[in-house]
């Protein structure tokens, strides 16, 4: 086991798990997911929010499976290898209010870093320019860093508190099969559904949510982290986790290409619109309060799954930040930003900034 | 004996830059790391490595690790 173990965090073993992504996602399109999104941490726990609620953004309302299996795949990874640590308390207010702005730059942009990527693989020429943005937002962050930025230590805490957003992940699930999708009817139960738009294309649960568990084991042991990718380019110029990520492109580009999913452009993308600056503005808040809370959101979905109560938090503020991106008109639409959408995103880099420049610890 | 730095509880990157700035000051000698995570032991050994250091030992401590690496003149 420990050679396995030592693989997957090598640098063919993070290659293999960005490959693997990139395969994944382009299958899960051709099985049912909304093109170019095949796995979209951002959109999926906006449609979370979307299934209980918190929204009432009519198409875009799934409880997805693949967010479940994600954490559910990362912990069964962290309790075989022993790396369940239970900890917390690293300014979870803080990380929250991250994870709500970064959700918002994402909305703004359509797409977390992992959907930039599948965008840019499936030809849309918008993911570029989203891209730049999330560099740009990742770089500021680097600066933050580099002048003692710290979010503070965290704590060993109980094991219970590890576990409890695991289990309001399988409590979702379970609702996901007491409520099932009922054809053409907008409610089954207490959770909402998509009958049009993207919420209404998925893959069937089976094969999603036991996709995502693979995809989430694999992704705790190689801590596969696209912001991470390039943070640590620029930090350190160092190339691990960035080998990773051009795996995924890489591989999720030959997939889209041979099964016809491949279609080169800049306008008419699906679930995309091609205003540049919003698409660039969106990307660097989200690349920023990625990079100031330490992940993506799909890491952060990882972290949570081995007991990282504070990744959790953060993953609930992107929760609720979807609620408000969308109740507030701040989410783009492929026809263009939300009303009160460029006010959002300038909002967001000054609590940003204001976080960057007001938590940094003298270093020794 | 060379310094001892905590990165226990701290989260990306910052085990990583702690250690970097070290060596940065040392260039040559002996230092200890304490993480608390796999993922930090991980990238503190990689960037040492890196920096043309070695990783002489890595413990077991409570539920985290304490690295010692080490660079001759």
């Amino acid at each position: 086991m420990s050679g396995f173990r030592n693989f997957l965090s090598t640098r063919w073993g993070v290659v293999s798990v960005g490959a693997f992504i990139g395969i994944i996602a382009s299958l899960l399109q051709k099985l049912g997911n909304p093109v170019n999104m095949g796995i979209c941490v951002a959109c999926f726990n906006r449609d979370i929010a979307g299934a209980v609620g918190l929204h009432r953004a009519a198409v875009v309302q799934y409880m997805r499976p693949e967010i479940i299996g994600f954490v559910l795949g990362s912990m069964i990874a962290a309790y075989m290898f022993n790396e369940f640590r239970a900890r917390g308390g690293s300014a979870p207010f803080v990380r929250f209010i991250l994870g709500g702005f970064a959700m918002i730059g994402a909305l703004v942009f359509l797409g977390c870093p992992w959907r930039a990527l599948l965008r840019l693989a499936g030809g849309d020429g918008n993911a570029i320019v989203g891209l730049a943005g999330l560099i740009g937002g990742i770089w500021i962050g680097t600066l933050f860093f580099k002048s003692g930025y710290s979010l503070g230590r965290s704590q060993k805490t109980y094991t219970s508190a590890g576990w409890l957003f695991p289990l309001i992940m399988l409590g979702f699930f379970v609702l996901m099969i007491i409520f099932p999708q009922v054809e053409g009817a907008g409610k089954s139960g207490i959770l909402f559904y998509s009958i049009k738009g993207p919420g209404s294309m998925h893959a069937p649960l089976a094969v999603a949510f036991f996709i995502s568990i693979a995809v989430g084991f694999l992704a705790q042991r190689s801590r596969f982290c696209t912001m991470g990718a390039f943070r640590d380019l620029i930090l350190f110029r160092q190339t691990h986790l960035f080998s990773g990520l051009l795996a995924l492109v890489g591989v999720a580009f030959i997939v889209n290409l041979s099964i016809g999913q491949f279609n080169p452009g800049f306008v008419k993308q699906p679930v995309a619109h091609s205003m540049a600056l919003w698409n660039f503005g969106g990307m660097v808040l989200a690349g920023l309060a990625f990079a100031l809370a330490g992940g993506c959101p799909g890491r952060q979905l990882f972290l949570a799954g081995e007991g990282d109560s504070d990744a959790a938090v953060f993953v609930m503020g992107m929760i609720v930040g979807a609620g408000f991106a969308h109740n507030f008109g701040l989410a783009s639409s492929p026809k263009g930003i939300g009303p009160h959408g460029a006010a959002a995103v300038i909002i967001g880099l000054l609590v940003c900034l204001f976080i960057g420049f007001t938590m940094r610890q003298k270093r020794v | 004996m060379g310094t001892t730095l905590d990165a226990r509880g701290l989260s990306c990157p910052q085990p990583v830059l702690m250690a970097l700035d070290e060596i940065k000051k040392l260039n040559s000698g002996e230092i200890e790391i304490l993480v608390d995570t796999d993922t930090s032991r991980e990238n503190v050994s990689r960037a040492a490595d890196s920096q043309g250091w070695c990783v002489k030992n890595v413990q077991q401590e409570g539920e985290g690790y304490r690295i010692v690496i080490t660079k001759d003149l």
